[in-house]
């Protein structure tokens, strides 16, 4: 039971900056972003190939994140400067990199077992796996939210957020709206590909095919962060991402415990995040909302 | 102040749908001139402003504000000489930022970006005093999301935004058009208020004859994409309803028939 939980802390951290990627691009932009798909799997592809090739892996990391900004600005310029739609940008770009993916991997799936990963320090410190990946997760995720707390605080921070709530309005004030929307695509792809590379550490080993669904997962944690923990100031909130990815594992975790099979999660979670983001809908069903007259017109 | 210069503005052009929004419009405006522009529904107007602003590029002719030539500009860099103010009160804020927020993004409109804080507490100070000194109520709201207020205060919200960083040129467009006839008419005389005080250079749009006459120094009427009456001076002084309308008829060979106009 502890193991269980456990575990599903560890997952939940590790996929915590994915999901505070996807609600920079979802809540923040305004724009269904399927490029995490292929930016997550990016990020396990790169670090596992750069630590089978002998780069230490705090640097394979990093050249993680790189990449998946750059898959943002990929598709932010498909976006921005080819005026395609934020979401078939994203699904083009997510494609382009399932051949990448693949390049870079050299197969469809690369083992890390036995090698020297980001955890591996503090193994040496005398930590047990699990728990070592518990505190470089919880390490990463704080690091994250300090630096998005302080940077959408920033005057092209608050920018970005304005340019997802009314663009109209940041234009006729003087700002870039496509710069914005670029630079968020990169700083949302690049949290999602450093998750995916320290989940393929912690899986030890990267797969072609780890991204898909990976975007519907990000939204269940979103919403249930959302939902759960609430969003008083903007501390909390991003705070409240990384509590719903934890919950989201703690849910997976016991619903398996309870006999689903692992093949129908996927279905599972897509139908949960379809009943969430209906809600509205239906709370608007069974409680018609009161319609009000203007006064004046 | 402003010079436009021949400019065509056709939308869908080559399409069943081909419309010529604005047909060899010329204007050219000075320093100070409060101009008031009406004309019926889709005279063009709102397409003028928008082709001033960079919203659409036009099709022929050039624009110049202040002494730059800002034809080929894109939106957010012409920005930084203008002061804009639409006719939904939904357009000018972000209605899920606070308030202060959006007077911040405001305030540094025509400023590079970067990575300093969004609002100082010293601004704060600013945005208060400004704030009590419109007599609004909201000088104690800076923290409130600016979609829960409204539409006349985000209206008055929006029309600060648009000053508080003295614009070369205000722009509004029937910023009154969506408010009840009391909410529009204090959000009308804030907008004389600021204009006087800070001695802006303005076009406005307005869908009241009244309005266009009684506030400004110079009265410009658009019909089909064109100017057709361009009153100045003591002659505009002079205006009443009628002989607006006498000389609408003259110029455009039509009766006017709008009605929104002569209800008001
Ligand atoms: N974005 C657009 N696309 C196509 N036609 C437009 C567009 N904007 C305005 N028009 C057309 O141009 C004409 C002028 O519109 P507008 O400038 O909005 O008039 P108004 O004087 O009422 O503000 C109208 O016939 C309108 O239908
Ligand atoms: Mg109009």
């Amino acid at each position: 039971m502890l193991e269980i939980i456990k575990g599903a802390v560890s997952l939940g951290l590790l996929w915590a900056m994915m999901t505070i990627g996807v609600y920079i691009s979802y809540r923040i932009l305004a724009i269904a972003d399927l490029t995490v798909e292929g930016s997550i799997t990016l990020g396990a592809a790169i670090a596992a190939q750069a630590i089978t090739i002998g780069l230490n892996p705090y640097i394979a990391t990093g050249i993680s994140l790189l990449g998946g900004m750059a898959a943002g600005l990929v598709t932010g310029l498909l976006h921005t400067k080819l005026r395609i739609p934020a979401l078939l940008s994203g699904i083009l770009t997510m494609i382009a990199l399932y051949s990448i993916n693949l390049r870079v991997l050299g197969k469809a799936s690369l083992s890390l077992l036995r090698m020297e990963t980001v955890y591996t320090v503090f193994e040496r410190l005398g930590l047990e796996f699990s728990w070592a990946v518990i505190v470089l997760g919880f390490l990463s995720v704080s690091i994250v939210i300090c630096f998005l707390y302080w940077f959408f605080g920033t005057e092209i921070g608050c920018a970005i957020r304005a340019t997802g709530n009314n663009p109209n309005m940041v234009r006729a004030q003087g700002i870039n709206t496509n710069t914005m929307i670029i630079i968020g695509l990169v700083i949302s792809n690049g949290l999602v590909a450093l998750s995916g590379a320290l989940i393929a550490q912690n899986q030890t080993f990267a797969d072609v095919q780890m991204g898909t669904g990976s975007i519907v997962i990000g939204l269940a944690s979103v919403i249930i962060g959302e939902v759960l923990f609430g969003k008083r100031n903007y501390f909390l909130r991003l705070t409240s991402l990384a509590m719903g990815a934890i919950t989201y594992r703690i849910i997976i975790a016991f619903v398996l415990k309870l006999g689903m099979h692992s093949n129908d999660l996927k279905l599972f979670t897509a139908i949960t995040v379809a009943i969430a983001l209906a809600l509205p809908i239906i709370k608007d069903y069974l409680n018609p909302p009161k319609i009000t007259v203007e006064e004046g017109e | 102040m402003l010079k436009v210069d021949r400019i065509y503005k056709v939308f869908n052009p080559g399409t069943v749908n081909q419309k010529i929004a604005l047909r060899d419009v010329s204007i050219q405006m000075e320093e100070g001139d409060f101009v008031t522009l009406i004309g019926g529904n889709g005279a063009g107007k709102s397409t003028l402003l928008n082709c001033v602003a960079g919203v659409y590029g036009v099709d022929k002719g050039t624009i110049n504000i202040a002494g730059t030539d800002v034809t080929k500009l894109p939106e957010h860099k012409r920005a930084t000489m203008l002061g804009r103010v639409f006719q939904n009160p939904m357009m000018g804020t972000a209605s899920d930022m606070i308030l202060e927020e959006n007077l911040a993004l405001a305030l540094r409109r025509g400023q590079p970006r970067g990575l300093k804080w969004g609002i100082t507490n010293k601004e704060r100070e600013t945005y208060r005093q400004i704030l009590s000194h419109l007599d609004l109520g909201l000088e104690d709201r800076l923290h409130t999301k600016v979609g829960l207020l409204s539409g006349g205060q985000r209206q008055a919200i929006t029309l600060l935004m648009a000053t508080i960083k003295k614009p070369k040129l205000l722009l509004l467009d029937e910023h009154t058009a969506a408010l009840d006839p009391k909410t529009a008419e204090r959000v009308l005389s804030m907008t004389d208020q600021l204009i006087n005080e800070n001695n802006l250079t303005v076009m406005m749009v307005t869908h009241n004859m009244r309005d266009a006459i009684k506030f400004g120094n110079r009265l410009l009427m658009m019909h089909d994409g064109r100017i057709i009456l361009d009153i100045k001076g003591d002659e505009k002084k002079k205006l009443t309803v009628e002989s607006l309308l006498k000389r609408f008829g003259a110029a455009s060979g039509e009766e006017f028939t709008y009605d929104r106009t002569l209800l008001s």
